[in-house]
């Protein structure tokens, strides 16, 4: 029994490991192709640099140059800190509103928060770039007030969500305490609100970094992000795109993902399955 | 204590629900009423009646192809995801050595953004096929295959963790039982695991068909809809169709809102099966 019971995990072992190759396999031939001279990527893209096709960080060289991808990096950065930090702060505190405060006009705006997880980006696409330019929101700044207001559907039903199981008298003792509602809020309530505050801050996190078409309207070619830089660096001249810095420029935005993932991987794991699982 | 932070409406609620409302109430309303208009600003919109969506449903072959092929990669996406996450979570959670490892390999695709994963894939693809002398653009067979492995890629090690939650949730001693009783491993499975795990099925069913149906930017890197938009999705062709054609602003709002009902008719059926659901339990 016992004997038969390891030698069916080790045939698991053996399947999962196999998988798992093939799941690495496409982020290694990227790799792979990042260090081969760009001549010899389309021809034969699973040979092995050899002393003739090797050209060491060359493509990283000229990946890092044909695309801005250092200011790339940095705008991408400071919008999606910028954005999540916004969007934990107030829609923590609407979420609160919403629940404590009970009139058919915050059971109103709830539903509508609700309503929009559901309506695809491409139904306010149009209309929503015509606003936000009119109103001077299509810079690397102003995107942040656009990210509030649609990441605030999910992140607003999450909080509330939660913020309906805490009991109701720490706050009230805290108000009769003298504490007026923000302070209330800020040193009583958010403190609580913090394993929710973390699986809001990743979800937005993940969507903002990598989203490619509201920055691509909203902020062009000009203020590009990452996202954008890698789509429109395919977009050049037919025929005189450089792939070996294209296949560098992936590795690249892969990295900080990686990096990210392996040191908050219980965070982000926890955190799409609750938001998964609510949403 | 409800009336005191009534008082305090602008600093709590008006900052997340001003911005919500600009950038998606308006807009929305906005959608709709130019969905019945001629325009290629806002501001020249004149009204046309239902002509934008006679338009998209006939003389504009697009629509229906990309409904067509967005239907059929989203029926294949959901079944081969699905079964393959639920089988690697049926393996991660029998306590193999590696399975945290394995676990963080399987779900390490889904955090790398969409543009980035259609390149990834659009040069595995054409690898492949370049050794035939082909190319992913070459067929559209290749671009809708190719669309099927990225997702399954992409969102395989999503719905498995998801799945996993799920079976550890299911009581040992339920197993344990079942098997006192002489049950088979593919009864337990079938009567104990499975009903056990409805909940996280319906989950994953509905964010495979939602997440299939609404894909973009892997369309956009991996096929860019070719050959001849054979492989536009419904939102690639939208697109399109709002910043490709000069005049066609209109139809591309009808499209989109009929793109937002089918979406919604999803969301509201499966609101019906998990409420239902609960109400079982």
């Amino acid at each position: 029994m016992n004997s038969d019971k390891r030698i069916k995990n080790g045939i698991t072992f053996v399947f999962l490991l196999f998988w798992s190759t093939v799941f690495l396999f496409p982020i290694y031939l990227v790799i792979l192709n990042s260090f081969k001279s760009k001549f010899n990527i389309v021809g034969s893209p699973f040979k092995f640099p050899d002393k003739d096709t090797f050209v060491g960080i060359e493509n990283y060289v000229n990946g890092i140059r044909m695309s801005d991808l250092i200011p790339s990096f940095l705008r991408t950065l400071i919008i999606t800190v910028g954005s999540v930090l916004v969007i934990v702060f107030f829609t923590s505190m609407a979420a609160w509103f919403i629940v404590r405060v009970k009139s058919k006009f915050t059971k109103t705006i709830y539903y509508l928060f609700l309503f929009s997880m559901i309506v695809p980006f491409q139904m306010v696409m149009f209309t929503m770039v015509y606003i936000c330019t009119k109103l001077g929101l299509n810079s690397v700044l102003g995107i942040i007030p656009v990210y509030l207001g649609f990441g605030s559907g999910m992140s607003v039903f999450l909080f509330a969500g939660f913020i309906r199981g805490l009991p109701l008298e720490i706050e009230e003792a805290a108000m009769i305490d003298g504490c007026g509602p923000i302070r209330t809020f800020f040193t009583v309530v958010f403190p609580m609100l913090k394993p929710t505050a973390i699986t809001v801050a990743i979800l937005n996190a993940m969507w903002i970094w990598n989203d490619f078409l509201l920055p691509y309207l909203l902020l062009g070619t000009q203020n590009k992000t990452l996202s954008v830089a890698i789509q429109i660096a395919t977009q050049g001249a037919y025929g005189s795109i450089d792939w070996g810095g294209f296949m560098a420029m992936l590795v690249l935005a892969i990295i900080p993902i990686v990096i990210f993932y392996l040191f908050c991987q219980k965070y982000i794991i926890k955190g799409v399955i609750d938001g998964a699982v609510k949403g | 204590m409800e009336k005191s932070i009534k008082k305090y409406f602008p600093v709590f609620l008006m900052p997340a629900a001003l911005s919500f409302f600009i950038v998606f109430i308006i807009p929305f309303v906005l959608g709709i009423y130019l969905s019945f208009t001629e325009f290629t600003t806002v501001e020249n919109a004149s009204f046309i009646g239902i002509q934008n969506y006679i338009t998209a449903f006939t003389r504009d072959k697009n629509f229906l192809n990309a409904l067509w092929f967005t239907v059929k990669f989203t029926f294949v996406s959901v079944i081969t995801v699905n079964f393959f996450a639920f089988s690697l979570a049926l393996l991660l959670t029998k306590g193999i050595k590696g399975t945290k490892v394995f676990r963080t390999v399987f779900f390490m695709p889904n955090l790398i953004g969409g543009i980035v994963l259609g390149y990834i894939w659009n040069l595995l693809i054409n690898a492949v096929l370049g050794t035939f002398g082909l190319d992913i653009t070459y067929d559209a067979k290749y671009g809708f295959w190719g669309l099927v492995f990225l997702m399954n890629w992409q969102l395989i090690g999503y719905m498995m963790v998801i799945y996993i939650a799920g079976i550890q949730n299911v009581p040992s001693e339920l197993i344990e039982a079942a098997q006192i009783d002489g049950a088979s491993r593919f009864s337990v499975l079938r009567n104990v695991i499975i009903p056990m795990v409805m909940p996280s099925v319906t989950i994953c069913l509905f964010l495979t068909l939602t997440n299939s149906f609404k894909l973009f930017d892997q369309n956009l890197a991996l096929t860019g809809g070719a050959p001849a938009k054979q492989t536009s999705m419904l939102a690639l062709d939208i697109y399109n169709t709002f910043y490709g054609r000069i005049g066609y602003q209109g139809v591309g709002q009808a499209k989109a809102v009929v793109f937002f009902l089918i979406v919604a008719l999803i969301a509201f059926i499966q609101l019906k099966i998990t409420g239902r659901k609960e109400e079982e339990a």
